[in-house]
């Protein structure tokens, strides 16, 4: 049954060091304030679990938040790396990070089977590819009508989802609405879950009947912050900020710079600093 | 590393990246669905879109098919390609429904290294477990790969693009040759055309190595060899490949022009306080 209360408490009342957290959104409605509220929380020892890990997760594994990650891509979209998941990577800096790592699909189907309450998913994948000789998680079933061999993965239940999504309406309903990605997976399939919203409205209005809702009695917590997808978007109410994600190259190559960047809008800010993102649109 | 200055290679109205552009959009026709990857691919598709082949269904992994953007994304899931979609359906029916079942008929990508067999990795430079360069990764392409009925790739031509043994196989190509995606229960064509801002490479229906099929013009075989890190081999009737047109050229720079001016500078201006 949904609630609605304030970001902190969310992150205060769900996430504990040691979780597995799926942050979702791919490339749109991405809960950056929410990463920012497990930062100035400084949760430890997270698994990270995110198709794109984007700079959401380059900002937490900067900040030491995470022992693990099980990620499919790991750049920043259409600029080139992630500079902090690379110097984790490839220097151990600041902590060691060990990786999980799968294509799309796979991730997609653990999701869609974490939502069905399954143990693992099955998909046509993994032909030839190497990752699966370095990813034990990855193995094989035979099916058992055909004897076609096919791909397994184990399905995604992680103990907390985070999202974003443009509405809930007074009940708590949550409507999500343009490129949905994997979020309805990922919450319905984790423990507990934190939904950030642009907006409360009594009653939802205009949408079809076949609109993407998740019910209030499938949701945990929601804290409305407008903004809170920035610098990625939330459609019908701010584009997706380009230019923070070239900027973001410069910001986050180099280890001071970063941690600069974090103190001034992370740690010493709030969920309200998002809210211009919102008004800028 | 590149043999020759940027410079050499540009003729007096078009640039060698314009030449491969122009090139990789032609090998779409009007009647197919694309899965199309970011970056070069992405260039490649929108302009075969905007010139030969209007009828070109455009699908990105963020689940929008059908797409009509008209500017390039900068990421797989710009607002501008959900808007201007057909339909925008939810990743794991994107991979599931229209990726693993058989709907694409082409699948567009790029590469970090690439090898004769048309075998990509995107994955690490170095060993796995400790590498020199970590690259994002496979994404949607390992499933790409295998499931579209053919692959086309885009990638400027070098040594350390083009290699004699890639790194990582993320994404499987003819394997170590013919037979080998059959062997692994691969139904589908796999890499049949490779352009370059060199040259277009074909795969070689008996051995599926890359052959040298058409040389843009006013590049020589000497620097395609000396661009490609394996023994290149060259088709009997080597082609010259066609000029960009003026209207392909327009289209294109008109194309980059409105992309430029969209994705200019942060919305916010956090980066200069």
């Amino acid at each position: 049954m949904s609630e609605f209360v304030l970001l902190s408490e969310a992150v205060e009342a769900v996430m504990s060091d040691g979780d597995a957290v799926a942050m979702e959104g791919f490339t749109h409605l991405i809960p950056h304030a929410a990463g920012h509220e497990v930062i100035r929380q400084g949760r430890r020892d997270l698994t990270l679990i995110r198709m794109t890990p984007d700079i959401i997760y380059d900002q937490l594994i900067g900040m030491g938040c995470a022992a693990r990650l099980v990620f499919s891509w790991g750049g920043n979209p259409g600029v080139g790396s992630l500079h902090r998941f690379r110097d984790a990577v490839e220097r151990d800096w600041p902590i060691p990070l060990e990786i999980e790592e799968h294509s799309h699909a796979a991730m997609a189907n653990a999701y869609d089977a974490g939502a069905a309450g399954l143990p693992f998913a099955v998909f046509r994948g993994y032909r030839g590819a190497e990752l699966a000789q370095v990813n034990p998680a990855i193995k094989s079933i035979t099916c058992p009508y055909t004897e076609e061999k096919l791909a397994c993965v184990p399905s995604i239940r992680a103990d907390v989802a985070v999202v974003h999504a443009q509405k809930a309406n007074a009940r708590g309903d949550v409507l999500f609405e343009g490129i949905v990605g994997v979020q309805k997976e990922a919450v319905l399939g984790a423990k507990r879950s934190i939904v950030t919203v642009e907006e409360i409205v009594d009653e939802f209005e205009g949408t079809g009947p076949n609109a993407v809702i998740l019910p209030h009695w499938t949701v945990g917590y929601i804290a409305v912050v407008p903004g809170g997808a920035h610098p990625s978007y939330a459609h019908g109410y701010y584009t997706r900020d380009n230019g923070f994600y070239k900027m973001w190259d410069e910001v986050s190559r180099d280890r001071d710079s970063f941690r600069a960047w974090i103190k001034q809008h992370v740690l010493e800010g709030g969920p309200q600093d998002f809210a211009r993102h919102a008004a800028a649109a | 590393m590149r043999q020759r200055p940027e410079g050499e290679r540009t003729m007096s109205d078009y640039s060698a990246q314009e030449m491969m552009s122009v090139t990789a959009a032609r090998a779409l026709r009007n009647d197919d669905v694309c899965f199309v990857g970011i970056g070069l691919p992405s260039e490649a598709a929108n302009l075969a879109r905007l010139t030969h082949a209007p009828g070109l269904t455009l699908i990105y992994e963020s689940g929008t098919l059908g797409t009509q953007p008209s500017v390039l994304p900068l990421s797989i899931g710009d607002g501008e390609l959900c808007e201007t979609a057909l339909t925008t359906v939810s990743v794991p029916e994107m991979f599931r429904y229209w990726l693993q079942g058989g709907r694409i008929t082409v699948g567009f990508l790029g590469a970090a290294q690439i090898d004769r067999f048309g075998n990509i990795n995107t994955t690490v430079v170095g060993e796995y477990g400790d590498p020199k360069v970590r690259l994002p990764g496979g994404g949607g392409a390992p499933e790409i790969a295998t499931s579209c009925g053919e692959i086309f790739i885009v990638m400027r031509q070098s040594k350390r693009g083009f290699v004699d043994k890639i790194d990582f196989v993320t994404s499987l190509g003819h394997g170590t040759g013919a037979g080998d995606r059959e062997r692994l229960g691969v139904t589908t064509r796999g890499p049949t055309r490779l352009m370059s801002d060199l040259c277009i490479m074909t795969s070689d229906p008996e051995t599926k190595e890359f052959v040298v099929t058409s040389i843009h013009p006013g590049i020589t075989a000497e620097q395609i060899v000396e661009n490609t890190g394996w023994t290149v081999r060259f088709a009997l009737d080597v082609e010259e490949t066609p000029r960009p047109t003026k209207a392909e050229l327009a289209a294109l720079r008109d194309l980059k022009a409105r992309t430029e001016a969209a994705h200019r500078v942060p919305q916010t201006g956090e980066a200069a306080e």
